[in-house]
């Protein structure tokens, strides 16, 4: 079997994809990319279709090895690239040989790399993704939902591209600036006082470090939440406010039902930036209508072939 | 009923503000009768104890076309007989030897022969499942065992444990962290990703809990 062999994996790393659709009346989480925009340019640049597995590499620190000649892309947070030593271009597609090492630095800026291949990672798919769960044990390179360790065989096949290509740079963020996430209102939002709705927006809160792929914590002043009792089915960006009045902005390995109180939906393209965002950093909120996110999210997954 | 927007690709339908015993199997129903009739503009469909999330497909619908094409479905829906069949039945064997089983018999003033047989003696539905893959809360427990979560959760609750909160019990499916008292151990897999179904219990189906001795519970597979 030809692939790229893990001889350094990183703090984690884990085979994404599209994510798992259609279990979670079972309590299956979604799961998938955090950052769908860096993930999704990462396979467009291989000619890839939406959704094919790729790696999600957190922070850096990954030395691959592959044994076979076939195309990568690299995606997302800033880091030193580099292929036997010469260094690559991020936001970019570009050649490997067999034999050929593939080494990554610490990321400079934001938090998340998406490593892609021609053709994708070849991994069975556990309850129809690949998508790697820790806390669930699904999914991943053989189902149980490990994250990727030294002397891992990334299965792909060989292939071969006309050449280099990078994303425009208009469509590169800033991973630097503190992100204003822009957010719909709604759920029980009506039941925050219009003091508190307005405190959310109006203060900088702080990313908490202990946020994970499943929620993103905010630290700030506290916002007085209303009572809500009976569990219901929640969204991937989900603002639930619990009973401490710190928010948290749900991510992709969300549970699926939750019982805080909701204040509304942060738009799902901004979710990466938050994701790429290091703790400690402020970010702020504003306001979006619903209306707006549909049509540029439509446009999103037109150009990217969901 | 009130249908509402969730985000920029899900909407919500609320049946009720309070559950009450019917409502999780009607919503089951419906859900059921959804996805087989909106089949490709539904993504997932997650029932709460009164709630229906609709997660869309945002390339083929949107809220207000789906509204449009819900409205004469759930006016059918209300219209239909209170309840299209009674759930199915699971009968679930469980070692009832949890770590909290004396805890619990005290703090409500009862023997723990009678806390097993007020557990065993109820007849549960499945509420709503989530939380983790397979847990499925159940309702309603006898309010002579209703206790709070406890002060400090657990970060580890065994695979198989049987546990109570409030007015609900619940089998953890995997090992997880958790807040709940634990009754006993199911020697059976409630959540199995190459399984069909993965979980085999589903909302609105009835639950009954009967006690097995250790022997039992090893012959049937349990690891204590």
């Amino acid at each position: 079997m030809t692939g790229l062999a893990v001889i350094r994996p990183g703090p984690l790393s884990l085979l994404q994809d599209a994510g798992r659709a259609r279990w979670q009346h079972l309590g299956v989480s979604p799961g998938g990319p955090l950052d769908v925009h860096a993930a999704a340019w990462a396979n467009y640049l291989l000619g890839n279709p939406w959704g094919t597995p790729l790696v999600e590499i957190a922070l850096g620190g990954v030395e691959l090895e592959s044994t076979l000649d076939t195309w990568l892309a690299l995606c997302g947070a800033e880091l030193d690239i580099t292929l036997d030593g010469a260094p690559r271009p991020n936001w970019s597609r570009f050649a490997v040989r067999a034999g050929q090492r593939l080494c990554l630095g610490f990321a400079r800026r934001g938090q998340r790399a998406y490593l892609a291949v021609a053709g994708g990672f070849r991994v069975g798919a556990v309850l129809g993704s690949v998508a790697t769960q820790t806390r669930e044990g699904l999914g991943g390179l053989h189902g149980g939902g490990r994250p990727l360790r030294a002397g891992d065989l990334l299965p792909c096949a060989p292939a071969s591209l006309p050449g280099m290509a990078s994303v425009p740079w208009r469509f590169v963020p800033d991973y630097r600036a503190e992100p204003g996430l822009r957010v719909m209102l709604g759920g029980d939002a009506g039941d925050f006082s219009v003091a508190e709705r307005r405190r959310f927006f109006a203060q900088a809160w702080t990313l908490s470090p202990q946020s994970d792929r499943m929620g993103a914590r905010l630290l700030g002043e506290p916002l007085r939440a209303p009572a809500r009792q009976w569990s219901l089915g929640v969204t991937t960006g989900t603002i639930q406010v619990p009973p401490d009045g710190q928010p948290i902005v749900l991510l992709a390995d969300r549970q699926t039902m939750g019982g805080y109180p909701i204040l509304g939906w942060v738009h799902p393209l901004d979710l990466g930036l938050l994701a790429q965002c290091p703790a400690h950093r402020a970010v702020c909120f504003e306001r979006v209508e619903v209306e707006a996110v549909q049509g540029e999210m439509r446009e999103f997954y037109r150009f990217f072939g969901r | 009923m009130r249908l509402e927007p969730v985000g920029a690709e899900a909407l919500l339908l609320v049946f009720a503000e309070q559950p009450d015993a019917d409502l999780p199997l009607r919503i089951a129903a419906l859900a059921e009768r959804l996805r087989r009739e909106l089949g490709p503009l539904l993504v997932d469909l997650v029932p709460g104890w009164t709630t229906l999330l609709l997660h869309y497909d945002l390339l083929r619908t949107d809220h207000r076309q789906l509204a449009r094409r819900l409205l004469p479905l759930l006016e059918d829906w209300y219209a239909g007989p209170p309840s299209s069949g009674v759930g199915r039945l699971h009968e679930i064997p469980i070692w009832y030897a949890g770590e909290d089983l004396t805890e619990v018999a005290r703090a409500c003033a009862l023997s723990e022969a009678e806390v097993i047989a007020l557990h065993s003696g109820t007849e549960y539905r499945v509420g709503a499942i989530g939380f983790a893959p397979g847990f499925a809360y159940l309702g309603e427990l006898d309010a002579r065992l209703a206790l709070p979560r406890r002060a400090s959760p657990r970060t580890r609750v065994p695979a198989g444990s049987l546990a109570i909160a409030e007015r609900q019990t619940a089998i953890y499916p995997q090992a997880s962290p958790g807040g709940w008292h634990l009754l006993g151990c199911c020697p059976r897999r409630l959540f199995d990703a190459r399984a069909e179904p993965p979980c085999p219990l589903a909302v609105g189906d009835r639950v009954r809990f009967f006690a097995i001795d250790e022997t039992a519970f090893r012959a049937a597979g349990g690891v204590p």
